[in-house]
């Protein structure tokens, strides 16, 4: 039995992913809200790869739920993969306090939530991997969109906490910062093609660097060096920019 | 954001709808004055280009999968190269498959498209056996073979509706590897006398030297073959090769494609010889390489393709040589078929005959060329490949498609003739 948890796998990105492992021979736990919309995605995946494949209803804002939802996975999955995120124009997030906690809860504490669990069933049985989705957008706030930013800065402080801690029992965290994605999320934005990638190219990246072991993955790897050269801005003159 | 199909060539501004569900398909048609269906973008012209288009490849679920019948239902945004991935290890291949499996099954639906097959199995639509399709209104059609939206949907450029998904039946195989025969000709005459000799072989395509003079017209390599019977389906994605960046246009002068040429048809031994090869050298060499047509450089490229009656093949295909080695405009691919009898659909491309097709570089002088070239297919009785084109004029396309009144009528009897309209439709006034 090999299952892999996705969790928010309506979205694109873990579409794309679920592909990947499915042709790559894993079992699959689909997690998502209202998971029946998933039943035809479920039959494609039968049909491409013949692998056992199972829906499960999630809610990443219902805390309460993540403990049972959890201990009722069974057998117990071999990886999980978070993918799940929320954004909205930053405008509208601060002017609303409902949206900016529900951006912070879906893509932070939520996932804290839910990750806690299941790091201590990996830790008690020395293996497994955790992936995590954040977003170059963490690594510096921007005013044009420092509410996501932080809850995905924040997210991805607790991953690089989570690796510490899980090195000596041989758990795997890997922490995944995409720049741009051609998704639903980012749908109707005029995204630069060349810094922009296709949901599929960011899955199997995220494979290759999974069963290599890898820390952080930043996808397109472009974003890597961008990312250096924004983070490095001396704050004097970042506070004036507009980027 | 900015789009261009494979010849990179026009690059025009444009605004992506991406095909996810029926009900925001509906939504969009309603809200959206024009657009156009848009698949894998292996059309090299302006086929699939519009201010407005719908991305159709994201739509992409296998249906199901009639294991007894080989017939897949799939979406419409499906790669052949994903049906190949999923069912070569069942013993399963296309039936028809053209030089590239990066193309989606809409598309490959939506321009009939045909392989180096056609004088035995005919079209793409031969081997569809339904299609759904969303019509301007948002209505959803169903049709089947001899319906009337079957024959304009298939070959129509997707100027009916958006294809949103389709019955394929799949032809049953015993060996993922071809028993391939590369014969070398000398001329015009010896490739005719062989495509005729081994026309009892299923598939067959010949790569013609355009740069040979005089005597030496139409020399060739000609590769015919047919599926092994070995039972090893074991089929594996090779790696690819990239070109990374664009070439310098200077890149592919004349004389590095005499080279070209000239090192392909040297490097074969003399007369026939024999090889096993597997399906991707077999069918889609230029797979290969991701993003070959970047060493045309920035300007884009354009495939010209023309298909002429068998009776008059030779003497136009000695003409059309002819006026192509004088002009010294080089091509990197030219790739000569045979065809068997047209199907009754609209717009499709095929007759019986043999077709031509010719890579040529963007650049001052060519579209002259290619009109002098249209006038010389037009006097043999033939016509120019829809799916291919970017400059084609109006009344060019007309006389070669004789049923495209009947295409024009239809269109505008069922109210598909407001919304549907590429680059392409509306230059030659479809
Ligand atoms: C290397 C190479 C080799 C080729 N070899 C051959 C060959 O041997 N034989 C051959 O016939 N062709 C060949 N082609 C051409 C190619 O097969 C066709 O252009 C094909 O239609 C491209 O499919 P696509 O999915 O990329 O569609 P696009 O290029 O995106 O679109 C092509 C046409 O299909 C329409 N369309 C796409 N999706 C839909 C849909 N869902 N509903 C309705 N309409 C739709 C578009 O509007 C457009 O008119 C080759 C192309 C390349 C690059
Ligand atoms: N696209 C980009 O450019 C980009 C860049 C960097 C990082 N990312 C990150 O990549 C990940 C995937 O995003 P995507 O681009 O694939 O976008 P997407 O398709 O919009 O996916 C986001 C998913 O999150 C789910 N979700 C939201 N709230 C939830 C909740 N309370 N409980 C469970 N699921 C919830 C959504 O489910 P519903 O379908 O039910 O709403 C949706 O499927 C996200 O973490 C995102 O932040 C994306």
């Amino acid at each position: 039995m090999s299952y892999v948890l996705i969790i928010g796998a309506k979205s694109d990105i873990a579409k794309a992913v679920a592909r990947e492992y499915a042709k790559n021979g894993y079992d699959l736990y689909l997690a998502a809200r209202n998971v029946s919309e998933l039943e035809g995605f479920k039959k494609d995946i039968e049909i491409r790869s013949n692998r056992r494949l199972e829906l499960k209803e999630f809610d990443m804002v219902a805390f309460d739920s993540h403990q049972a939802f959890y201990d009722a996975l069974e057998p117990k999955p071999l990886g999980v993969i978070v993918v799940v995120g929320y954004m909205v124009d930053q405008k509208v997030a601060e002017n609303s306090l409902a949206d900016s906690l529900n951006i912070l809860h879906v893509n932070f504490t939520g996932c804290v939530s839910l990750l806690n669990i299941i790091a201590n069933d990996f830790e008690k049985r020395k293996s497994g991997f955790i992936v995590g989705i954040s977003s170059v957008a963490g690594d510096r706030g921007r005013k044009a969109n420092y509410i996501y930013g932080s809850a995905k800065a924040g997210f991805s402080a607790y991953l690089s906490g989570l690796r510490n801690r899980l090195y000596v029992s041989g758990v795997q965290v890997l922490t995944v910062k995409p720049g741009f994605v051609n998704t639903k999320m980012t749908e109707g934005l005029d995204l630069p093609a060349k810094l922009t990638a296709e949901p599929e190219d960011v899955a199997h990246d995220i494979f290759e660097a999974q069963q290599k072991g890898k820390d952080v993955l930043y996808t397109k790897c472009i974003w890597k060096l961008i990312m250096l050269i924004i983070k490095h801005i001396p704050e004097s003159m970042f506070k004036k920019m507009s980027i | 954001m900015n789009l261009a199909s494979w010849g990179m060539y026009p690059v025009i501004k444009n605004k992506s709808f991406s095909l996810k569900d029926e009900k925001s398909l509906q939504n969009y048609l309603q809200k959206t004055e024009q657009m156009i269906p848009f698949g894998n973008g292996r059309s090299y012209g302006d086929s699939a280009l519009a201010e407005n288009i719908v991305y159709c490849k994201p739509y992409n679920y296998f249906l199901g999968f009639d294991e007894s019948e080989g017939i897949v239902h799939c979406q419409s945004g499906v790669l052949l190269s994903e049906i190949l991935e999923v069912f070569v290890r069942k013993g399963w291949f296309l039936k028809v498959t053209p030089g590239t499996k990066l193309i989606t099954v809409g598309g490959a639906i939506a321009s009939d498209i045909h392989g180096k097959n056609h004088h035995v199995e005919g079209c793409f639509s031969k081997c569809v056996q339904e299609i759904r399709v969303m019509l301007e209104s948002g209505e959803i059609v169903t049709c089947k073979k001899g319906d009337e939206l079957f024959l304009a949907t298939c070959g129509g450029m997707g100027l009916t509706g958006v294809i949103l998904d389709a019955k394929v039946a799949l032809k049953k195989i015993n060996s993922k590897s071809i028993n391939q025969i590369t014969i070398k000709t000398k001329n015009l005459k010896e490739t005719f006398e062989a495509f005729e000799k081994y026309a009892r072989m299923p598939y067959s395509v010949a790569w013609i030297d355009c740069l040979a003079k005089g005597e030496n017209i139409g020399k060739c390599l000609l590769m015919v073959g047919d599926f092994a019977d070995d039972r090893d389906l074991s089929f594996k994605e090779k790696k690819k090769l990239n070109i990374p960046f664009m070439f310098p246009s200077f890149a592919l002068n004349n004389l590095s494609v005499k080279a070209f040429n000239w090192l392909y048809y040297k490097k074969s031994p003399a007369g026939e010889s024999h090889q096993k090869v597997d399906i991707d050298t077999f069918f889609y060499p230029l797979d290969a390489i991701n993003n070959w047509n970047r060493i045309y450089g920035k300007g884009g490229f354009t495939q010209y393709q023309f298909i002429l009656p068998k009776e008059v093949s030779y003497d136009g295909l000695k003409e059309i040589l002819g006026a192509i080695a004088e002009s010294g405009k080089g091509s990197f691919l030219a790739v000569l078929k045979l065809y068997g009898k047209a199907n009754a659909n609209y717009l499709s491309f095929p007759m019986e005959g043999y077709s031509l097709a010719l890579d040529f570089k963007i650049e001052k002088g060519l579209f002259e060329l290619l009109d002098k070239l249209d006038q010389i297919v037009l006097r043999f009785g033939g016509r120019i490949y829809l799916t291919k084109d970017v400059r084609v004029s109006k009344e060019t396309f007309e006389k070669g498609y004789p049923m495209i009144e009947k295409f024009r009528a239809f269109r505008k009897e069922n109210g598909m003739d407001k919304k549907f309209h590429s680059l392409q439709s509306k230059r030659v006034g479809i």
